[in-house]
């Protein structure tokens, strides 16, 4: 079922929320990934406002769905969704990089409740959701795995090795979404290792591709539905989405892979994030 | 066994070390539902594919992609099994080795590797497919246990050990042809213990694999000239078994290591590591691949090459029997 105009609304004002949070927790963290961080938004909030089967109350509960961010650097934009959940005091957020915090740029599933894997190096996750997706099945047990895939991050023959064994081991409840921002650290993914044509690549290796909008919620419901439908094999949702996005001086700007931000800079990333959504 | 597990002794002449791992796995299987297994390729090899016979729907073989294979078992150990893997050392320690360290180790997963064609067992491949680095590598990851086992009956008492062990254990052995050290398994193997295989005061010689078996053979033909040898089999490198060292140091004060790995590294760096800690001098000298890329050949030639076998001990023990080493009572004013 198509996601309501109501519950596009709560999920807009959550991406809103979320914007913020994630650009606040890089003041406090003296720097964070703002580009990737901000690129995934939607897509998280989308799966933790709306879709996931969880329950911040008991983050070990066996029978939740599952999220591994094998883009683990968008660990500053994953947390505040934690955080305003409840699985942690959000107030913690203002430790995020301290030294001896639970918090580093790449989260510790050993530290910070409600990750359900430690990933930073990239090309790990998939093959760990690959797994997670497998004990499932052989548990007997409905609960789904969610991926969240750098595209950058397919340059690692990791992704592929575990893309054929999802497709060969038919592993329907797994499904892959790649934050398609165009940009890796050093330039446009084109550029420096193209990755192009990406959709077909997967389709290839056997996989259920979808290609949307990573900023529309519409778009994502519509994908994660036709995903939940899909038997037989894994669905990979191509997000098309924008580095930095809410952010007008970060958006599209590899420059804001990483980088630091002064309270000028925060005053005009929220007063940015606030006009995307209508609010300044 | 605290497992429960009914334990067959196996016909071990004709077993290889890896075969009654394979064994023990599938038996293992039965009393224990959360135990899956996992390889790449080398589920003949390695001898894993004798549990997925017998449990196909908990046996994944991969594929020729060693990332995937300890990712994946990463996936199910989160899910709440206890993965199994195998394939070759080289690919366990080094093509995979973050996934090792970064997907198992740092998120202390209950995973078990056994990992086979450790050393130089796989004489005739060639150093493409030998490992003298593994112990380097997987001691210096953290929760790691470190195991080596000397025969098939301790490989059958570790991998019975590693099931109750919470968190990651690495678990080396050969290719398959090693000569059995033990009658039997009823040697009281306890992990992190090292066994004394001989009794001796001149000299201790420390050994893993199936150099244990040759320091016996070693100490035993020493005796006849009235050299007294202390064997300690140390199968396991982490935690290494500090008590043993100490007492080595204290009772001998010469200890000779022997390993199919480079001297950089694995038991003889541990022993060295943690005599140096322990204050008191010691003369050492480390068996093992001096730092180099072995030759081609049959494995018992490069163990008589590399000076790893009988001859090679004994050799050795001669040449520092022949040292002078100060003795010196109070030590006390050595720390």
């Amino acid at each position: 079922m198509p996601l309501t105009e109501q519950e596009i609304a709560f999920l807009k004002e959550k991406a809103w929320l979320i914007r913020r949070n994630t650009v606040k927790t890089m003041l406090w963290a003296g720097g964070g990934h703002a580009g990737g961080g901000l690129s995934q938004t939607d897509i998280l909030v989308a799966l933790y406002y709306h879709y996931l089967k969880i329950d911040p109350k008991n983050p070990d509960w066996e029978d939740r769905d599952r999220v591994i961010l094998s883009k683990g650097h968008g660990g500053i934009g994953f947390a505040p969704i934690l955080g305003d959940l409840g699985y942690f005091d959000e107030e913690m957020l203002k430790e995020f990089n301290h030294t001896g915090s639970p918090f580093g740029m790449h989260l510790d599933m050993r530290q910070v409740p409600g990750v359900d894997a430690s990933t930073g190096s990239l090309g790990h996750g998939l093959p760990i959701a690959v797994g997670m997706a497998l004990g499932a099945r052989l548990k007997k047990k409905s609960w789904r795995v969610y991926c969240i895939i750098g595209d950058g991050e397919c340059h690692e023959g990791s992704i592929w090795e575990a893309a054929m064994s999802a497709a060969h081991y038919k592993v329907d409840n797994l499904t892959a979404f790649i934050d398609r921002n165009k940009h890796c650290i050093d330039g446009p993914t084109e550029n420096i290792m193209s990755l192009e044509p990406l959709k077909e690549k997967w389709i290839s290796f056997g996989w259920h591709a979808l290609e949307i909008d990573g900023h529309d919620f519409a778009e994502i419901g519509n994908a994660i539905e036709e995903a939940l439908q899909t038997s037989g094999r894994p669905t990979v949702i191509i997000a098309h989405t924008i580095k930095g996005k809410g952010v007008d001086y970060m958006e599209d700007d590899p420059a804001w892979h990483y980088g630091g931000i002064d309270s000028d800079g925060l005053e005009k990333a929220l007063e940015s994030i606030d006009r995307m959504y209508g609010k300044a | 066994m605290s497992t429960g597990l009914t334990y067959h002794t196996y016909d071990t002449d004709h077993m290889t070390p890896a075969e009654i791992y394979g064994h023990v796995l599938a038996e293992l299987g039965e009393e224990r539902e959360d135990i899956v297994g996992l390889t790449a390729d080398l589920a003949k090899s390695t001898k894993i594919g004798k549990f997925g016979n017998k449990f196909p729907e908990r046996f994944f073989n991969v594929g020729i992609a060693e990332q995937n294979l300890f990712g994946m078992a990463a996936g199910l150990a989160l899910a709440g099994f206890t993965p199994f893997v195998s394939t070759f050392a080289v690919f366990a320690s080094l093509r995979a080795g973050e996934q090792v360290r970064t997907d198992i180790c740092y998120m202390k997963l209950n995973c078990k590797i056994i990992a086979t064609h450790s050393g130089i067992s796989f004489g005739q491949a060639g150093s493409t497919h030998h490992c003298n680095e593994d112990l380097g590598v997987m001691r210096t990851f953290p929760n790691m246990t470190v195991i080596a086992p000397a025969d098939g009956y301790e490989t059958a008492n570790a991998v019975i050990a590693s099931l109750d062990r919470p968190g990651p254990v690495y678990i080396r052995i050969g290719r398959g042809f090693e000569q059995t050290v033990y009658e039997s398994a009823d040697y009281g193997f306890e992990i992190g213990k090292a066994v004394t295989m001989h009794e001796g005061s001149d000299i201790t010689v420390m050994a893993i694999g199936p150099c244990v078996l040759h320091a016996l053979e070693a100490a035993k033909r020493l005796k006849e000239q009235d050299i007294s040898v202390r064997v300690l089999n140390m199968h396991t490198i982490k935690p290494i078994d500090k008590e043993a060292v100490f007492a080595a140091v204290n009772d001998t004060r010469k200890i000779i290591t022997v390993e199919p790995h480079n001297i950089y590294g694995g038991l003889g760096t541990a022993v060295a590591e943690t005599i140096t800690e322990g204050g008191k001098s010691c003369a050492l000298k480390r068996l093992g691949l001096q730092d180099e890329f072995a030759i081609v050949g049959y494995t018992d030639d490069l163990y008589s090459y590399y000076k790893l076998d009988d001859n090679g001990i004994m050799e050795a023990v001669s040449d520092m029997l022949g040292l002078e080493v100060e003795e010196d009572e109070d030590w006390e004013d050595e720390i």
